[in-house]
């Protein structure tokens, strides 16, 4: 009955057991991918393991309740800290992050929503771009901008060249969160003779307020470790607290730069405490999205 | 030229509720709707039936104008709500959604309590007396027959409750900005059967005080619960007239084929 | 079960369910044939006074009654699992009527064979030519009735109901006439013309069901119901 182009019978008796071969050979390639697969994780996991003991490892051994509320101390003075460099780096995080949120998230919720005719496409490759442009570039044009017409490095300068980063991601995660959010419920809002913008601010912006705030979150994150922006425009500040906002103001990942590259052993393990410092903030930081971004889904799909 | 004639009653005679002239409507170059003339009658449920993509909901939508929300829509003809030609420049988007108000295929309750589910209407609209919202609030759900099911938990998310409690739910967040007419596209195809028996008693109860327009792809579900029913092909209003008479007795031999099942 | 075993036709919509109600209007032309045999049967029996004719007829009544039951079961059998409509339910409907009367048809025929059972008992008393040519033409109703049924030709359904159901109320009549006429002159052939009346009287009613199945096909086809036997 088997004329060839069909498959064998599957109602026989015995089918399930017939061809061996072909089952031995089923079970080994997906075996093989299995191994394959997790392989790799745990080469990563390895990874990060690695780099997380070794800033652990060096940086639990200069880390001290000093180095977190002192100012730098000239080499050969013992006591001194990163404390301005903390506290720098979180102004100007805040800052910045003020700054990219408030101009990202409605640009996101624009591209999202009116997005898709050619006013759209080109507002999305601009911040494409945007996204592209080396970081320290940013800081350059940060410099011309805004620290050569106030004739002064600043925490304000850091925080634009910060936000400039940020933009790009937290548009690019807030579009992605709305564009999730379902057309039915804009159409049930719109049929009940809500507004577009009534429809926007009521129904869709808190229905994609999980992604919104994870990807701000995250771009957050992102910034706070960056150097090449605040090479120019904050630029770093060795010897003062941040007491108006208006002045060089140091940040820990430009300490930790400078003092990594220094020649003395001192300051290189207070690099050491820093980097630490600033590896144990972003895992915080990390943890308290991931914790926020669980909670929120549980609770919106009842 | 029309060619179906129908057997409701005259506007003048028994105030149809929803008047339609020669409505046509285009998507792009392809004509979705083909001169449709059709009077709705006041507190009665019209079932419009027809095949997949036979233009039942592209008609449905034109009443609360939803079709304006897609691109490269063409909408020739007149389509009038109460005596009001709703196409006309100086119309009130807002009101008229208010007025008459729409139940979707699957149920879409917003991602917050059920209380604000309900109350999200009458806060567009402007109350914001929360005593008077709670009112509201629980006269639509008690309308919607969901009150005793949900009083105890009307700050637990509206996601919670079972489909059919969702589209009762929906239901009662239409309901309680007061329209004139219900518009329902489907409203029971993604439920199980029992939910779907509630929600057409619902029906059979809310005509009193409504006058709803139903397109279904069950035409048994058209012949439990309307009073009139419209047959649509290909975008063209084949024959309306009184249910009964449809499903007993239709007029035009293509009405005869479908509802017998002849073709699908 | 190979997929070559189904051809196009099969897969129409509700290809099954057409099957189905053919069956179920095969099966209403099969009772009436029926019950038109035992009526030929039944007038031949009087007609040759053969009591043996009679009682085959009286047995047969047992199969137009297992007919009966056996349709109106399948009819509402399909009424709940198919959901028919328009044409198809008031096919259903009128087949459950319709059944109704063949089986009165069936039970009249009955009747005249026990009327001729009785008859073989009196002395032989002549019927009346008038009553066999009656007879003719009401079984010749009976098969046009299934033939209508059949061919849904309203013409024909029409003249079904007025001219030929007429012809047989004249009939009716003139030998009713005829009957008592002789009643009153030879009081002693009284119960063989009294048995002869109910014979004459129960060929109207087979008539007169005729009309009502002729009605039901107007019903089918029109949607309309409608007395078509009035004057």
């Amino acid at each position: 009955m088997n004329n060839g182009t069909h498959l064998p019978a599957s109602n026989e008796p015995g089918t399930l057991y017939r061809n061996p071969g072909g089952r031995r050979k089923r079970h080994a390639i997906d075996r093989l991918m299995n191994f394959v697969c997790c392989g790799s994780t745990a080469l990563l996991a390895l990874m990060v393991a690695l780099v997380l003991y070794y800033v652990a490892a060096e940086g639990l051994a200069s880390i001290s309740w000093k180095f977190l509320v002192h100012l730098p101390r000239p080499v050969g003075v013992p006591g001194g800290g990163m404390g301005n460099g903390i506290l720098g780096s979180i102004i100007m995080v805040l800052m910045g992050s003020a700054l990219g949120i408030s101009v990202g998230v409605p640009v996101g919720i624009y591209l999202a929503e009116y997005g898709n005719g050619n006013t759209g496409n080109s507002i999305r490759f601009l911040t494409e771009v945007m996204n592209g442009i080396p970081t320290i570039v940013s800081g350059v044009v940060v410099y011309w901008l805004v620290v050569v017409p106030m004739h002064t490095f600043s925490a304000y300068a850091g925080a634009i060249a910060l936000a400039i980063i940020m933009l790009p991601l937290v548009s690019r995660a807030t579009e992605v969160a709305v564009r999730q959010v379902p057309q039915s419920w804009r159409e049930a809002s719109i049929a009940l003779g809500a507004t577009p913008a009534r429809t926007i601010w009521s129904v869709v912006t808190p229905g994609a307020r999980t992604g919104i705030i994870t990807g701000a979150l995250l771009a957050v994150a992102r910034i706070a470790g960056e150097t090449a922006p605040l090479l120019f425009t904050s630029f770093g500040n060795d010897v003062q607290w941040p007491t108006h906002l208006g002045m060089a103001t140091a940040g820990l990942p430009l300490q930790i730069f400078v003092y990594a590259m220094s020649p003395y052993s001192e300051w290189k393990s207070q690099a050491w405490a820093g980097a630490f410092v600033l590896v144990m903030g972003l895992l915080l930081l990390n943890v308290v999205v991931r914790a926020f971004a669980g909670r929120s889904a549980i609770s919106m799909q009842g | 030229m029309s060619r179906q004639e129908t057997s409701a009653p005259s506007s003048a005679a028994r105030g149809s509720k929803i008047e339609v002239q020669n409505l046509s409507l285009w998507y792009g170059k392809t004509r979705a709707l083909e001169n449709i003339s059709i009077a709705i009658p006041a507190h009665e449920i019209t079932a419009l039936i027809g095949p997949s993509g036979c233009g039942k909901s592209s008609f449905l939508r034109c009443v609360n104008r939803m079709n304006d929300l897609i691109e490269n829509v063409r909408i020739e003809g007149k389509v009038c709500v109460n005596g009001e030609d709703i196409y006309a420049k100086s119309v009130d988007l807002i009101a008229l959604r208010r007025q008459v108000g729409m139940v979707f295929q699957r149920p879409n309750p917003f991602p917050m309590s059920v209380f604000d589910n309900v109350a999200y209407g009458p806060r567009i609209h402007g109350r914001r007396n929360r005593v008077e919202l709670q009112e509201i609030v629980q006269r639509s759900l008690d309308a919607a027959v969901l009150w005793d099911e949900v009083k105890d938990k009307l700050s637990s998310p509206a996601m919670s409750l079972s489909g059919g409690q969702q589209q009762r739910l929906c239901i009662a967040r239409l309901l309680a900005v007061e329209p004139d007419v219900l518009l329902m596209d489907e409203p029971c195809s993604a439920l199980d059967p029992v939910s779907t028996f509630k929600i057409e008693e619902l029906m059979l109860g809310l005509k009193e005080k409504y006058s709803i327009l139903l397109v279904t792809h069950n035409m048994f579900q058209a012949s439990r619960v309307s009073n009139f029913t419209g047959f649509f092909l290909s975008g063209e209003l084949v024959e309306f007239g009184k249910t009964e008479e449809l499903f007993e007795k239709p007029r035009d031999k293509r009405t005869d084929d479908y509802v017998r099942g002849r073709f699908g | 079960m190979s997929a070559e075993g189904l051809d196009n036709s099969m897969l129409e919509p509700r290809h099954q369910f057409a099957e189905r109600l053919f069956d179920l209007e095969q099966d209403l032309i099969r009772l009436g044939s029926v019950a038109a045999r035992m009526l030929q049967k039944a007038m031949r029996s009087l007609k040759d006074t053969d009591t043996a004719l009679a009682r085959e007829v009286i047995d047969e009544d047992d199969v137009a009654d297992d007919l009966d039951l056996h349709i109106e079961t399948r009819c509402m059998r399909l009424l709940a699992q198919q959901q028919p409509m328009a044409r198809d339910l008031r096919t259903i409907g009128s087949i459950l009527k319709a059944i109704a009367d063949l089986e009165r048809v069936a039970d009249f025929s009955c009747d005249i064979a026990l009327e001729v059972i009785h008859l073989a008992e009196e002395l032989r008393y002549e019927p009346p030519a008038r009553l066999f040519g009656m007879g003719d033409k009401v079984f010749q109703m009976v098969l046009d009735t299934l033939d209508c049924f059949s061919s849904r030709d309203l013409d024909a359904v029409q003249r079904l109901c007025t001219t030929q159901d007429d012809e047989i109320d004249d009939l009716y009549r003139e030998i009713t006439d005829e009957l008592l006429a002789h009643m009153k002159e030879e009081p002693t052939v009284v119960t063989q013309a009294a048995r002869l009346l109910f014979v004459a009287h129960y060929l109207e009613r087979i008539a007169d069901h005729c009309t009502n199945v002729g009605e039901r096909i107007h019903y089918i086809e029109t949607g309309q119901l409608k007395q078509l036997n009035v004057p």
